[in-house]
């Protein structure tokens, strides 16, 4: 018994000693098999799928089965440069990305300033939990949620009416103010972020130099946290750009790009997927530029 | 009376009918070789305890699922699709056993080799079928049967009766523009494609020079016209629906006030005590244009798990108690001519918690012919007009980038 146990243990610690002498000396093997798992799933996971995606573009579909048929057409892209409703739709879904970035920039900038700057760190903390707070509920509840209070007979409506006015209703507006306030969070934990990294000192010295307050806003602290804006943006607009299901319940009747994927997924998977490439373009070109502005290293 | 199997004289019956179908499936399984139906099931054995459907909202519910469990020991497990788009799409991913297509669904599912030939032979309840709905071009095709009609009806006008008034008899109520604008984005469109039919049986009936027969079978410029209609028509539409409980949630609370459904969410709305109307009975449910419908066949998957099973749901759907109690659930005509005798409407009303009415199958006209000569049933456009026009008509590919458009 005892013979057999050490034989396997020794032969256990030879094999990783055996290991262990093959990696010794060979940082790139090492950190290769280290990455490997998570390089594959990259790889394999998300630019196999992607590859797939981009090839299906160019598949086309026949017309009686609604199956997809193998081949090479840019028939698929040649509609969408050529019909106007993609471009309008393209635009429309650009349009209220942008939109809801410089709102939750504008609403972010104040609520991460007080949190970095002025706030005791007990405040801190729990402005901190405040705004993770809304993370925790599930998204459909926030925009079924939105859905009620955007309705006819919803809550908005409700306050408005002894003031003589009307809620915004569904549609593109309704849209903008729901993807504001589900992405909100997500531009003013980096803002927060960055504001935390600036010296007090530095904020002092504008001061002490004679800079008014609007001065050291201007030219102290905006650069210095413009990054983190931008990076705060990247989550803003890539989510806004995507999203389908808010755009499906609080405008039903205007599509964005995603609803059109949607929709056109189960009876045109080959336009579906062409379309599903002009986000992709519009990211890398975002992506692109926010690297410029050095948002990168804010993430 | 309700559970079937409390009832002496029907387990009797239950018993010989599954002695008689196995005694057919036998005799069949030997000398059905000449039959076109070659690739179809032979025989239906032993339930494999589980049934996988994909169905329409209300299709496939209790009581009568429940009976089904009881009898045949199949669970079922029921996906429900609010689009034929969405039925053919959950069809191809192998998931499932069966669906209750309708025509747009169904002419693709088998040009896509989904769904696989139906022998009627093991299904002993089909011969009593109303027979204007056997051998359809959306269930039958090149004399091969590919499923078993479930049910029929006409999408509905509804409306909501302190805001509509009068009480519309036509559809222009949504889509003449003097009209619908005093409902404007108060009007509930269906979303998917095959609404341009829609507005195909409104132009039919308004815009005689187009010379529109067929609602499904139209070439370019009835196309077009189609189409500008409801472009004209979208500024007016305040949802377009593919959800029925976003409808029924809408039209509660005055998001919609007059709009195109079916009787599941009309039913719905007046079981909440909503005051909504829809085109009465005595109209035949029909605006004065006629409307688009459906006829729904049940079909089996190629690649079915649970055959066994699904050939014994086949068969019990259209027997007469479950086919009277989705129908009058539902709302819509039974395909079992059965279902109409006054004993079984009265007896499925009661399961399904209604009052009697044995008047059901007069109402949704379900042994009159004539009447279904106004309702559009929903079928696949292709580009083969069926008439003197040749292929020169507009494909299911045409119409669905249309709707993309008009949907802007």
């Amino acid at each position: 018994m005892e013979a057999a146990g050490l034989s396997a243990g020794q032969q256990k610690r030879s094999v990783s000693r055996r290991l262990a002498d093959l990696f010794y000396g060979r940082p790139r093997l090492q950190a290769g098999t280290l990455l490997a798992g998570p390089v594959g799933w990259l790889v394999i996971g998300y630019l196999g799928s992607l590859a797939v995606l981009l090839i299906a573009a160019f598949w086309s579909v026949d017309a009686l089965s609604g199956e997809t048929t193998r081949g090479f057409s840019l028939d698929n892209f040649n509609t969408i440069v050529t019909d106007p409703v993609y471009r309008t739709v393209a635009l429309r879904t650009v349009g209220v990305a942008a939109a809801t970035t410089i709102t939750d920039a504008l609403l972010a900038f104040p609520i991460a300033f007080y949190m970095a700057k002025l706030a005791s760190p007990r405040m801190k903390t729990v402005l901190v939990i405040a705004v993770l707070m809304p993370l925790w509920s599930f998204y459909l509840v926030k925009v079924y949620a939105w859905r009620t209070m955007l309705s006819t007979g919803g809550i908005i409506n409700w306050a408005l009416n002894p003031l003589g006015l009307h809620g915004p209703g569904f549609g593109t507006t309704a849209v903008w103010l729901v993807e504001s306030y589900l992405w909100l969070p997500f531009m003013i934990l980096p803002i927060y972020a960055g504001l935390e990294r600036i010296p007090g000192n530095l904020l002092s010295a504008s001061e002490d130099l004679g800079a008014k307050p609007a001065a050291t806003f201007r030219r102290v602290i905006l650069p210095l946290v413009f990054p983190a804006v931008v990076a705060g943006s990247i989550f803003t607009f890539s989510l806004t750009l995507g999203d389908y299901i808010t755009p499906s319940l609080v405008s039903p009747s205007t599509q964005f790009i995603g609803n059109i994927v949607f929709t056109s997924h189960t009876n045109n998977l080959p336009l579906a997927s062409a379309y599903a490439v002009v986000p992709i373009l519009i990211m890398v070109l975002y992506l692109f530029i926010a690297r410029r502005l050095g948002a990168f290293e804010h993430l | 009376m309700r559970r079937i199997q409390g009832h002496p004289a029907r387990v009797a019956l239950l018993v010989l009918a599954a002695l008689a179908t196995t005694l057919f499936a036998i005799g069949c399984g030997s000398s059905n070789n000449s039959s076109s139906n070659d690739n179809a099931q032979k025989s239906v054995g032993a339930g494999e305890g589980q049934l996988n459907l994909v169905a329409w909202p209300g299709y496939v519910a209790d009581p009568w699922k429940s009976d089904f469990e009881k009898q045949t020991g199949c669970k079922v497990s029921v996906k429900e699709a609010g689009t034929s788009d969405q039925m053919v799409d959950l069809m191809r991913t192998g998931q499932y056993d069966g669906v209750s297509a309708s025509g747009n669904a169904s002419l693709r599912l088998v040009a896509g080799k989904d769904v696989a030939p139906v022998n009627t032979d093991l299904v002993p309840n089909y011969s009593t079928i109303f027979d204007d709905l056997k051998n359809q071009p959306y269930n039958t095709i090149d004399g091969t049967n590919y499923g078993i009609p479930h049910g029929r009806g006409a999408n509905l006008l509804m409306w909501n009766t302190n805001d509509v008034k009068p009480a519309p008899t036509s559809w222009d109520v949504m889509f003449d523009p003097a009209k619908a604008a005093k409902y404007k984005g108060k009007i509930s469109a269906y979303d998917d494609y095959i609404y341009i039919a829609d507005a195909a049986v409104y132009l039919k009936a308004h815009q005689p020079d187009l010379g529109i027969n067929n609602p499904y079978e139209l070439d370019s410029k009835q196309f077009d016209a189609a189409v500008a209609l409801l472009k004209q028509q979208k500024p007016n539409v305040g949802e377009y629906w593919s959800d029925a409980a976003a409808q029924i949630q809408a039209f509660s609370n005055g998001d919609d006030q007059v709009g195109t459904t079916w009787q599941y969410q009309y039913f719905a709305l007046l079981a909440d005590k909503q005051p909504v109307a829809a085109s009465p009975a005595s109209q035949g449910f029909l605006p004065s244009e006629g409307a688009t419908g459906w006829s729904d066949t049940w079909m089996i998957s190629s690649k079915a798990a649970h055959p066994n099973c699904m050939y014994k749901w086949m068969d019990f759907i259209v027997s007469p108690a479950a086919n009277a109690e989705v129908a009058q659930s539902f709302g819509e005509a039974p395909a079992q001519s059965k279902s109409c005798d006054t004993a079984t409407l009265t007896a499925a009303a009661k399961a399904d918690g209604y009052p009697a009415d044995p008047k059901f199958c007069d109402e949704y006209h379900a042994a009159d012919p004539s009447f279904w000569k106004n309702v559009y049933y929903w079928i696949t456009p292709v580009a083969d007009c069926g008439d003197s026009r040749g292929s020169v008509c507009m494909d299911n590919n045409a119409w669905s980038a249309a709707w993309t458009q008009i949907k802007g």
